[in-house]
């Protein structure tokens, strides 16, 4: 019997898996039949997704933490049995800054082009007006990792500079009219901005948390526990997706299937180029091949690491000035459920970890792990400042940072 | 009370505030400008803000309530956090309610089942709009496929009617599909009557 599932999700790149598990036909031939509600903020996504719009979510990471911990509303219990995938964000700057302080039309180096902007942040503070940057939610990966970013480079995020939350669509006309200096936001709104000559690409976020968490498949658990069969039909018919979506031969299929007006509505151009790990950094400029740009499949980024959880509750702590909670930090980590994960992918052949939690920017070179099922070889997952997170010591990271 | 509407379409919003009217103890004000949206809500100083669930700045403004939270005038969302039903009929009705904390439930109440009701409203509007627009293109292209076959085939009006409803029922079909599909081929094999 086909199971039915709904789904939201904003127009941004990082929706395309269950997209193309739809379009591609690994939904009908995992045995699920999935629709889609498209909507234009993470507020509305997660209103529809508590109030039974939606059964499941294309959401923020840590926003579905936020949820479960009852920050901003009611507390509600959610799971993410899938992660949509990893990194695939950028910070652009207004070119007049990216000129200042980044390597225009190249790619900069994280720490270099953070020095050099904790000068401008000082300038720009003494002349009264501090350097503003959006982000698009108070809890979303996005402003975590432009935070961590910042901070490691001693700018104080909350002191020296200005972060403010913009809506995606907006992101462009705010780097054009000055409201904002810089941005950390999704594809393809980097590219927009570059394509209008209103912003340059200056860094990745994958090049600050290399194998970053981004953006997850959220649902209220009671739903989860409820249709756990069609969620992990689901689970493996977007790993099908992601096999499709990696093969260079798809590109601009995919491209053009995700640029149509019932997803996002956009250019096929620009988020060919982001789906292609081939960035065009500043107006005019060739594409530049970053292979690391975002990761949907391979190395099993889809994989809900325990640890991954934590950190982003870790970053949760930092920057809402809260303390320690061993029973928080015990929800925030329930959140994902790799347990799910397992169940969906046990038995098709497909690569499965052997354990649960690893410790964050531990691997620098290619390092085969254990493996339930498959092989799995993890590459560079390293925080640009070098310093590891080991999920059993939370509590010490955090005061690390106080 | 001081309430903002915060909606860019604005026949929604003079549909609200018309509602808003019968109140007499409500002063409403409509913001329809996304920009400096942050900016009017702090000068407006407003006790309940609603705002459309397709609005983009939804997050925008939950941060801002967010951080007004550490300047006490914390806003909590909807008239209580436990009224699940409200929350409910507020969400399927696409209309987003934020509330100072502490403001007393009855006189939250009323404002919102009239704020569902006139954003129901509008959305039946919409609806009939969008019905009737699509019947004037269906009678459009029935005429049109009518005069096709009367042209092509030296028959009459009824009788060209007549054809077009009785391939409709044979293929389970709306007469307005057929027609489509006759000025489609038409169209495709040029002028060759």
């Amino acid at each position: 019997m086909t199971e039915q599932l709904t789904i939201g999700f904003l127009p941004l790149v990082d929706a395309c898996l269950p997209i193309l598990a739809k379009e591609h036909g690994f939904a009908e031939e995992e045995g699920v039949d999935v629709s889609f509600i498209r909507d234009a903020s993470w507020a509305t996504v997660l209103d529809r997704l508590l109030y039974g719009h939606s059964d499941a979510a294309h959401l923020v990471a840590p926003l579905a933490i936020a949820t479960t911990l009852g920050r901003g509303r009611p507390a509600q219990p959610i799971s993410v049995p899938f992660l949509l995938g990893l990194n695939g964000n950028a910070i652009t700057l207004r070119p007049e800054l990216s000129a200042t302080v980044g390597t225009r039309g190249q790619m900069g180096a994280p720490a270099a082009v953070g020095e050099r902007l904790r000068k401008e942040a000082v300038l720009a503070a003494k002349s009264g007006r501090k350097l503003r940057f959006g982000v698009v939610h108070r809890y979303s990966s996005h402003n975590y990792i432009l935070r961590y970013w910042l901070a490691a480079c001693g700018i104080k995020p909350d002191q020296d500079v200005e972060i403010v939350t913009v809506a995606p669509p907006f992101v462009v006309d705010a780097l054009g009219n000055g409201a904002l200096d810089g941005v950390c936001v999704g594809e393809p709104y980097n590219s927009y901005a570059v394509d209008r000559g209103l912003g340059d690409i200056v860094l990745t976020t994958s090049q600050i948390w290399r194998r970053g968490v981004e953006k997850v498949l959220a649902l209220r658990e009671p739903v989860m526990v409820e249709k756990q069969g069609a969620v992990e039909a689901l689970i493996r018919a977007m790993r099908k997706a992601g096999a499709h979506f990696i093969d260079p031969a798809n590109w601009e299929e995919n491209a053009h299937i995700l640029a149509r007006a019932d997803y996002l509505d956009g250019d096929p151009k620009p988020i060919q180029r982001a789906l292609s790990d081939r960035l065009v950094l500043s107006q005019g400029q060739p594409p530049e091949v970053f292979s690391d740009f975002m990761f949907q499949h391979s190395e099993a980024a889809n994989f809900p690491w325990i640890s991954q959880a934590r950190w982003l509750y870790s970053q949760m702590l930092r920057w809402d000035s809260m303390e320690y909670d061993p029973s928080e930090a015990e929800a925030a980590t329930r959140v994902f459920r790799p347990d799910i994960y397992r169940s969906a992918i046990r038995g098709t052949g497909d690569d499965l970890p052997a354990a649960n939690a690893k410790v964050e920017g531990s691997v620098q070179a290619p390092l085969g792990v254990g493996a339930e099922e498959g092989s799995i070889t993890l590459k560079n997952n390293v925080f640009f400042d070098g310093r590891a997170f080991d999920p059993d010591e939370l509590e010490t990271y955090v005061q690390h940072d106080n | 009370m001081r309430i903002a509407i915060v909606d860019e379409s604005a026949v929604r919003a003079s549909i609200i505030e018309d509602g808003l009217s019968e109140f007499d103890d409500y002063e409403t004000f409509v913001i329809a400008q996304r920009d400096g949206l942050l900016a009017q809500i702090a000068k407006i100083e407003p006790d309940i803000v609603l705002m459309d669930l397709g609005n983009p700045s939804r997050d925008v403004l939950e941060e801002y309530f967010a951080v007004s939270r550490v300047l006490d005038r914390p806003i909590a969302m909807f008239v209580d956090e436990s009224d699940d039903e409200a929350i409910t009929s507020s969400i399927d009705a696409g209309v987003s309610a934020y509330v100072v904390d502490g403001l007393a439930a009855h006189r939250i109440k009323p404002l919102l089942d009239l704020a569902v009701k006139r954003f129901n409203a509008f959305a039946r509007l919409q609806t009939e709009l969008s019905e009737a627009k699509g019947k004037l293109a269906a009678r459009e292209s029935i005429d049109k496929a009518k005069r096709i076959l009367m042209d092509s085939r030296g028959i009459s009006e009824p009788e060209a009617y007549a054809e077009l409803r009785r391939k409709a029922m044979e293929s389970s079909k709306r007469i307005a599909t057929i027609a489509e599909a006759v000025v489609t081929a038409h169209e495709l094999m040029g002028d060759q009557s």
